[in-house]
């Protein structure tokens, strides 16, 4: 059961919405306890082909040249298709609403750019057929200098991965190689700051393994048409990527879809639809295509690696005044989505919190790696992590308790966030009270008692004055604590007795949690205790 | 290529098929049958959403090679329904919103057939274990275990 | 060209196709041979089986096991007198792979799989195989360490002694899933006590090599002690020694390395 707490939320939810708190059954869910929900592949056509693809063994590499002949007359091969049979065999998906270069061939022709990148597609009898094609394929590959590393790849002289984006980073609004934000003096502030935490973070990329792997079965229609099943996750979006490949109107197709089984971002990416239609367009009869489940694993797009590199500046009392960061998004051999979620992040910073000076340089880089994708949250899960890492570790630093710590610098409503925007409808404090309520984790009552609607704004919502070009950083003072060590300063599982020293600077004073609210006395959490 | 002959059980309907050699029961049951209840998740016994009953007994399809269930009596969820009315584990499984995207499903209903066929009563760890080779990747283990133990205790909706 | 399938009545004409064919393999419980077929591997053209009765014979009665090469998991579980083998039978797959996956098969499988034969190897198993040259006993170690050159056999039975005493045999699987995933490290532990000390210690490791192997200096560590904390401290810090793991997406090398020690100490101290 779901409690909404009105004394927050009172303006946020209409009094009369009566579903919330109350089961209400899928509309899908007879379908699914029957086994009659019907996915993309639930479908048996009459003469329905089988489409395989070859698949890149280098990671980066010249094609000097594929021999298909023996493949041509191996049993039960109906058509090989190369990229010089793709209409338009150079696409990216955010083209759809203008945001980027068209980068990546649905065949590979004179380069592949990742392991596993598709080359060839060949249409069969049967998947047996199809494999035993593949293997008589012959590609002559000269390779090329590979680079796996985001960093590696930004330096000079770095192999070029993507002839599209030279300098191995995409480009925005054709002249920017990263999204930038800068509020306030993120250098000065760090060099007057107590103590400045500088660290790297490293996430792993993340297959999204779906239950059900990408696939789609494209049929020819009898008015000119083709009916598609597709496994996507976004059905309008692939119509239109299909119609840009493949050169015709977008009504040229009957998309079926909707009912996926697992998607969570890996299924966005259009990969099968259009070589599935080109099949069926070429061979006049049904054709499926659907990864098998080490392609799903290996070659099907994650979550981009992401490397953050994060620079705070603190003071005694706790309040963070300066936050810098540098992030790398691992977009792999082309650019897919990643281009937005390096947008998405740079929205994000610096957290949920009310910092005065904010600094942000987040690229979007090619590797030779798996072209990385949507997921859940993408652009904004890796930098949370590595922004609540960070939190603890500044809270054990400055000898505070984590949740208080984080209390304390949360944002409130009217503070002014880093794109000057006003923050509104704020709740990162109660969240924190309850985790702590919930976790049983003593918080001293002016942490307890804090509020998102008080004591924000005022000279929290300032804009400060920004440089334009970043100045030399001013020379440390001595007493500044510069690495990060597991033993606090003090201790902190046992909140601190006094409440923190008092700045030794006083710029934008600390929000002091003051007198009892109306929230005091009854602490209820946002979400009431689950009914059995 | 040659086609061998098949006679076997499909929810308790003789039904007679020719595959071609190395066919496995999954695509024999989908494309052959027509029985699409069973899904191809991962062909190499990780996922457990093609799983169906062999004589009873809680199988892969996908590893099973179709020619070796000749004669043998096959129960899939396309089977389970009683009539025009679902199963108690259907039933238990639509109540507690044990199913999300729905393709592991059908595996999962069959494993626990296969559990409460034979232990009408099981324990909350031997659940967990029944159902322990198959995998639900929208992570809704809870509400699945939830409804498998009320339809064990009869606690499901008319 | 499509897959031929060839049934055979005993298992001896099944050998005889086995050796004479080089796309040929033998299917048992299908879950290695299934699975590369489904997976697209074009050097199986033939799949060979038998319908021998020998091959799912189960003879548990007297103090030497011998289990048929087709014996699945699901059968040891249901077997009384083979209570020492099951931990490592319930330590693989979920119930539908334990109903499939057969002794036979799981003596093939690659790491991080072939988890029983880890406990195979620590009981000094005996593996009874068929080929063009008729049948012979070969001890489970070499025939582990000629794994790859088995293609054209047949496993017809693996048999071993059974241990004196619950205490005699410890089986541990390092799995980061519960209560079902692929192995970690493995481990197996055949420890026969004679006059208070170890006689014959036998230690296996499952994914600390490529195949499953002995850790010996370990054994030596413990062998003609008690067991006591000093010897099992021994023990653990030698076992590491002559295993090379690799990186898998279950566990880094440097990991296993690190654990295998740990496992061992607590496997050899009875704790859990």
């Amino acid at each position: 059961m779901l409690e909404l707490r009105k004394d927050i939320f009172a303006d946020e939810r209409d009094d009369n919405l009566k579903e919330i708190g109350k089961g209400t059954q899928r509309q899908d869910m007879l379908g699914h306890v029957t086994g009659t929900s019907n996915y993309f592949n639930d479908h048996k056509l009459q003469g329905m082909l089988h489409l395989k693809v070859v698949r890149s063994t280098q990671a980066h590499a010249r094609i000097r040249r594929i021999d298909t002949t023996e493949a041509e007359r191996s049993a039960g091969v109906r058509r090989i298709i190369r990229g010089t049979d793709v209409p338009v065999n150079l696409n990216t998906l955010l083209s759809l609403i203008n945001f980027g270069k068209d980068d990546e061939p649905s065949l590979a022709v004179d380069k592949v750019r990742y392991k596993g990148e598709p080359i060839l597609a060949i249409v069969a009898d049967s998947e047996r057929e199809a494999f035993e094609a593949i293997a008589k394929v012959k590609v002559d590959y000269e390779p090329l200098p590979a680079v796996f590393d985001v960093e590696d790849a930004l330096k000079p002289g770095a192999p070029v991965v993507n002839e599209t984006y030279p300098k191995n980073a995409f480009i925005y609004h054709d002249v920017y190689d990263h999204q930038r934000l800068r509020f306030g003096d993120a250098d000065a502030a760090l060099a007057s700051a107590d103590h400045v935490l500088e660290q790297r973070y490293q996430m792993s990329p993340i297959e999204h393994a779906p239950t059900e792997t990408n696939g789609a079965i494209a049929a020819p229609d009898t008015n000119g048409r083709y009916v598609v099943y597709t496994s996507t996750q976004a059905l309008f979006f692939s119509v239109d990527t299909c119609a840009k490949i493949l050169d015709v109107p977008s009504n040229t197709f009957h998309f079926i879809g909707g009912t996926v089984g697992g998607g969570f971002g890996g299924k966005v990416d259009t990969l099968t639809e259009p070589l599935a239609i080109l099949g069926a367009m070429l061979t006049g009869r049904p054709v499926r295509y659907v990864f098998g489940r080490e392609e799903e694993m290996q070659y099907g797009p994650p979550r981009g690696a992401e490397r953050i590199y994060i620079k705070d500046g603190v003071m005694r009392d706790g309040r963070i005044v300066a936050r810098k960061i540098r992030a790398y998004f691992d977009s792999g051999a082309y650019t897919r989505l990643s281009s937005y979620a390096a947008v998405k992040c740079a929205a994000h910073l610096p957290g949920p919190y009310t910092i005065p000076n904010v600094y942000g340089d987040v690229y979007c880089v090619f590797t030779n790696r798996t072209p990385a994708t949507a997921m859940r949250g993408f652009g904004v899960t890796a930098m949370d992590f590595a922004i609540e890492c960070q939190m603890d570790k500044l809270a054990n630093l400055v000898g505070m308790d984590p949740m208080e710590f984080r209390i304390l610098n949360a944002y409130r409503d009217g503070d002014m966030k880093a794109h000057r925007r006003e923050a509104k409808n704020t709740a990162l404090i109660e969240c924190v009270q309850v985790a702590a309520e919930k976790a049983k984790w003593p918080i001293r009552d002016e942490f307890r008692r804090a509020s998102s609607r008080k004591d924000g704004g005022g000279s929290r919502a300032a804009i400060p004055p920004t440089p334009t070009e970043s100045r030399a950083r001013p020379a440390a003072p001595a007493q500044q604590r510069t690495s990060y060590d597991r033993a606090p300063v003090t201790a902190t599982r046992e909140p601190p007795r006094e409440p923190p020293p008092p700045p030794t600077t006083p710029p934008p004073p600390p929000p002091r949690p003051s007198a009892p609210s109306h929230g005091a006395t009854r602490f209820s959490s946002v979400f009431g205790t689950r009914r059995r | 290529m040659s086609k061998i002959p098949l006679q076997f059980r499909h929810n308790g309907r003789d039904v007679a098929i020719f595959v071609d050699g190395g066919t496995n029961l999954l695509v024999a049951l989908r494309e052959l049958i027509g029985d699409m209840t069973p899904k191809f998740g991962c062909g190499q016994g990780g996922c457990g959403t093609c799983s169906v009953l062999i004589d009873g007994e809680l199988h892969l399809s996908c590893l099973t090679l179709a020619e070796t269930v000749a004669g043998r009596s096959i129960e899939t969820l396309d089977g389970m329904k009683q009539g025009p009315n679902l199963h108690p584990l259907q039933r238990a499984f639509a109540d507690h919103f044990a199913a999300q995207c729905g393709y592991c499903t059908p595996g999962m209903l069959m494993a626990a057939k296969a559990l409460l066929d034979r232990n009408p009563s099981p324990s909350r760890d031997e659940v967990i274990e029944a159902i322990s080779g198959n995998i639900c990747r929208c992570t809704g283990y809870e509400p699945i275990i939830n409804a498998i133990l009320a339809a064990a205790s009869g606690r499901v909706s008319a | 060209m499509a897959v031929t399938v060839k049934t055979f009545a005993s298992a001896s004409e099944a050998a005889g196709a086995l050796s004479s064919d080089r796309t040929a393999r033998y299917l048992g419980g299908g879950t290695l041979v299934m699975r590369a077929l489904n997976e697209g591997d074009v050097a199986i053209s033939t799949v060979v089986r038998a319908q021998d009765q020998a091959l799912t014979r189960i003879d548990a009665s007297g103090p030497r096991i011998t289990l048929g090469a087709g014996v699945t998991f699901a059968r040891i579980l249901a077997e009384r007198d083979l209570a020492f083998l099951h931990a490592p039978a319930r330590s693989i797959g979920g119930p539908a792979v334990r109903n499939m996956g057969t002794v036979g098969g799981n003596l093939f499988a690659p790491s991080p799989y072939g988890d029983f034969t880890v406990a195979l190897l620590a009981l000094d198993a005996t593996v009874a195989v068929a080929g063009g040259f008729g049948s012979r006993d070969t001890p489970i170690e070499e025939f582990l360490q000629a794994r790859e050159r088995q293609a054209g056999t047949l496993v017809l039975s693996v048999s071993c002694t059974r241990p004196a005493s619950s205490e005699a045999f410890r089986y541990r699987k390092i799995a980061r899933i519960k209560p079902k995933g692929g192995s970690v490290i493995t481990l197996a532990a055949h420890l026969p006590v004679s006059g208070g000390r170890i006689a014959g210690a036998r230690i296996a490791l499952g994914s600390m090599a490529p195949t499953q192997i002995r850790a010996r200096a370990a054994e030596r560590a413990l062998e003609g002690r008690s067991l006591d904390a000093a010897t099992i401290a021994a023990a653990a810090s030698a076992a590491t020694e002559g295993t090379s793991p690799s990186d898998n997406a279950l566990g880094s090398a440097w990991y296993r390395r690190e654990i295998v020690g740990v496992h061992l100490r607590r496997l050899l101290s009875g704790q859990d």
